[in-house]
């Protein structure tokens, strides 16, 4: 805040930060992250938030969220903290390949993939620019746009990340699942990032479990940025499960391309967080592709999620359904934010966009805004959206059998994301999730903190 | 014997229209009554707001269940204490599974009444038991509560629902429309099978016909929220034959 009372462009302290400690951020970095950097630089020099309440922040006020002085690792000073104390979800039966970031720094555990098992890789950008120097150098960077601050101010400072490759023909046979965990005493920005090619006829699944670590009172952010490219039949389902405490900050911009006949399923859930942003971007290039995207958030106390989505249909014969639910309590605000867009010249495309919403309190708000965009004819769109109440007849009736009403509430906010929940294609996690739920809605979920139960994930 | 349900000038009404206007009933453990009348004179709400709907307000009288003051129970206790009602229109929860809903029901009650909740094994051995009593098939504990059930499985279900619950008192509000002839038989045959001497059923109906099955002790009329007349079977038979208006006269005229 200036003397004056204005806001002061929050985004000048990361320029600074920049100016003053390029070499350090720059040290160990791949030169292809560096190379970057001076882009971010400048499309960030000239740019001005977006305002709260214009078109694509309708109810995300992004200055406030990057107003604080964060601290960034520039250094890279591996926390004390060893993971598997911070974290005591590593069990011996655990059947994913298991990957922890905490904050921004990448660590394999003991069930992580050796090198190259099986033909899948999973490595940090610094050892890929070591061993896959080429698939980084054409792949980094190359689907998000520095025109979206977020993702600029990302690129400017992120110093590392994680890339999945599953080259063509390579099935991984178990999920790869990294484990997000921002932990620290006092306002952190932890600037992820996340690349993930698949080869032709690759199929894999992967699960993104995010966490904190953080006293009540210091907000911090994690910054995060995916890229995911799925070539010619390439299967992958990409599960973003947020369990995060009140003072976590959450800005994520997941980006999607998708050749002929790929097969991609993107799932956002958001259990227990504070203030959330999700950005997905889905670029349909080649026929008979197919994408799920799909989103669940329970939220309460005075939670915040943001869902802003955007599906480009620009090749014919494609297939994209697209569901995001919010069940909101008390204070809750929830925003969605969804536009499909049919390119010309592509016929028979099939895009369904929903978004449901149950507001289970009278001060719970909920935004949402659907949105398509078709320059073809002969296609199948659709778009709905509703914002309701708990079903008053559905409750007494409840009641009338005995049920408490507390109960009652609860079966039917559980039934109500039912649907999106059976939508997981991974059976394990589809079990998992629909305890967690249960346990959210009960109140019986603790916010984050030690162990949690995602990761205790079996076949 | 013992009153079962005791109403004593129940006065209800509805967003200030008053609909229930000084009800006067006496159950009995075992008995069976019969409540008629012409479309609008409260039978439905008289069980709504027996069950507790709080879409009903109650603006006088009281009610005495089991010897306890019903009015002052939340839904849920009543149907603990063991009141419960065949809807006339079941409402359908979709995302809700027979199952998880009835083990829901039946537990509350066992809690309620300090009992341990039932083992999922016994649990789904009841139900197996029970749904036989109107003939549901074993997909039933799968299926979203009343979701895409026909009009006559619905009612069967409440009639299911009841043989899980045991209440102590049964009111079927027009649990025989929508029912073609083979379904009403199989739900007044579940009913029958229900009936004890320490259970009591109040039935709503327009018709004479469910009363063929489902024989009652006493035949009430409700008209204009009261109840204004009261004899055996024989009544039932007589309104089949010669319809209200004689008795709307009546009433009117002393009214």
């Amino acid at each position: 805040m200036k003397a004056d009372g204005t806001m002061s462009n929050p985004l000048q302290q990361y320029l600074d930060l920049y100016r003053g400690h390029e070499q350090a951020i720059n040290a160990g970095a791949p030169s292809v992250m560096n190379a970057l950097r001076p882009a971010a630089n400048s499309a960030l020099g000239g740019i001005v938030l977006p305002r709260k309440g214009s078109e694509d922040y309708e109810a995300t006020d992004l200055a406030a969220v990057l107003a604080p002085d964060y601290g960034v690792n520039v250094l890279r000073r591996a926390f004390e903290a060893d993971v598997a104390q911070a974290f005591r979800c590593d069990v011996p039966n655990l059947s994913t390949h298991l990957y922890f970031c905490i904050n921004d720094m990448y660590h394999p555990t003991r069930t992580a993939l050796l090198h190259d098992q099986g033909g899948v890789v999973v490595e940090t950008f610094r050892q890929a620019w070591q061993r896959h120097p080429q698939l980084l150098a054409d792949q980094y960077g190359r689907l998000a746009s520095l025109a979206r601050p977020e993702v600029a101010l990302n690129t400017l400072l992120a110093q590392d990340g994680l890339l999945v490759y599953v080259p063509d023909g390579v099935t991984a046979e178990r999920p790869i699942q990294l484990v997000n965990i921002l932990q620290a005493a006092s306002p952190l920005m932890a600037v992820r990032r996340l690349l993930i090619v698949m080869g032709r006829n690759a199929h894999a699944q992967m699960l993104v479990c995010d966490h904190s670590q953080l006293p009540g009172d210091a907000a911090s952010l994690a910054l995060s940025v995916v890229e995911i490219v799925a070539h010619e039949n390439a299967t992958f389902d990409f599960y973003d499960l947020e369990e995060t405490t009140s003072a976590n900050r959450r800005i994520s911009t997941l980006y999607v391309e998708q050749h002929t006949g790929s097969n991609v399923l993107v799932d956002g859930i958001t259990l227990t967080n504070g203030f959330t942003r999700n950005n997905y971007h889905v670029e349909v290039n080649g026929e008979h592709a197919s994408t799920q995207l799909l989103g669940m958030t329970i939220a309460s106390g005075t939670q915040h999620v943001d869902t802003h989505t955007f599906i480009a249909h620009n090749a014919p014969r494609c297939h994209s359904n697209e569901m995001f639910k919010y069940v909101l309590n008390d204070n809750a605000v929830g925003a969605f934010a969804g536009r499909i867009l049919v390119q010309l010249g592509c016929p028979r495309v099939e895009a369904y966009q929903g978004n449901r919403n149950l507001c289970a309190s009278p001060t719970a708000r909920m935004y949402t805004k659907p949105q398509l965009e078709i320059y073809t004819d002969d296609v199948k769109c659709s778009h709905g959206t509703t914002i309701g109440q708990l079903n008053q007849e559905a409750l007494f009736y409840m009641r009338s059998r005995g049920i408490g009403e507390e109960q009652a509430k609860t079966m039917l906010m559980q039934a109500f994301v039912a649907d999106v929940v059976d939508a997981v294609r991974m059976e394990s996690l589809r079990d998992r999730l629909r305890h967690l739920v249960e346990k959210r809605f009960s109140g019986s979920l603790a916010s984050c903190g030690n162990c949690l139960s995602p990761c205790k994930i079996t076949e | 014997m013992d009153n079962l349900l005791e109403i004593k000038n129940l006065r209800a009404s509805i967003e200030d229209k008053e609909i229930l206007r000084g009800v006067n009933l006496t159950v009995r453990a075992g008995e069976v009554h019969a409540i008629m009348g012409p479309n609008g004179s409260g039978k439905s709400t008289l069980s709504a707001v027996l069950t507790g709907n709080p879409a009903y307000t109650v603006t006088g009288g009281e009610v005495t269940f089991s010897g306890k003051d019903l009015l002052a129970l939340s839904p849920e206790d009543r149907a603990h204490e063991g009141l419960f009602l065949s809807f006339q229109y079941p409402v359908e929860i979709p995302g809700v599974s027979m199952v998880n809903f009835m083990r829901a029901a039946v537990n509350a009650k066992r809690e309620y009444l300090g009992q341990e909740p039932l083992s999922a094994t016994e649990f789904l051995k009841l139900m197996r038991e029970r749904r036989t009593v109107v003939q549901l098939d074993n997909k039933l504990a799968g299926r979203a509560v009343n979701e895409g059930f026909s009009g006559g499985e619905k009612k069967r279900n409440e009639i299911f629902q009841m043989a899980m619950l045991e209440p102590r008192l049964s009111i079927l509000d027009e649990t025989d429309s929508g029912l073609d002839i083979d379904a009403l038989r199989i739900v007044a045959s579940g009913v029958n099978q229900l009936k004890s001497q320490d259970n009591a059923t109040i039935v709503i109906t327009h018709y004479q016909r469910l009363l063929d099955y489902i024989k009652p002790d006493f035949v009430h009329i409700l008209y204009k929220g009261r109840i204004v007349m009261s004899a055996g079977p024989e009544l039932a038979l007589e309104l089949e034959e010669k319809g209200y208006d004689w008795i709307k006269e009546k009433v009117d005229h002393e009214g």
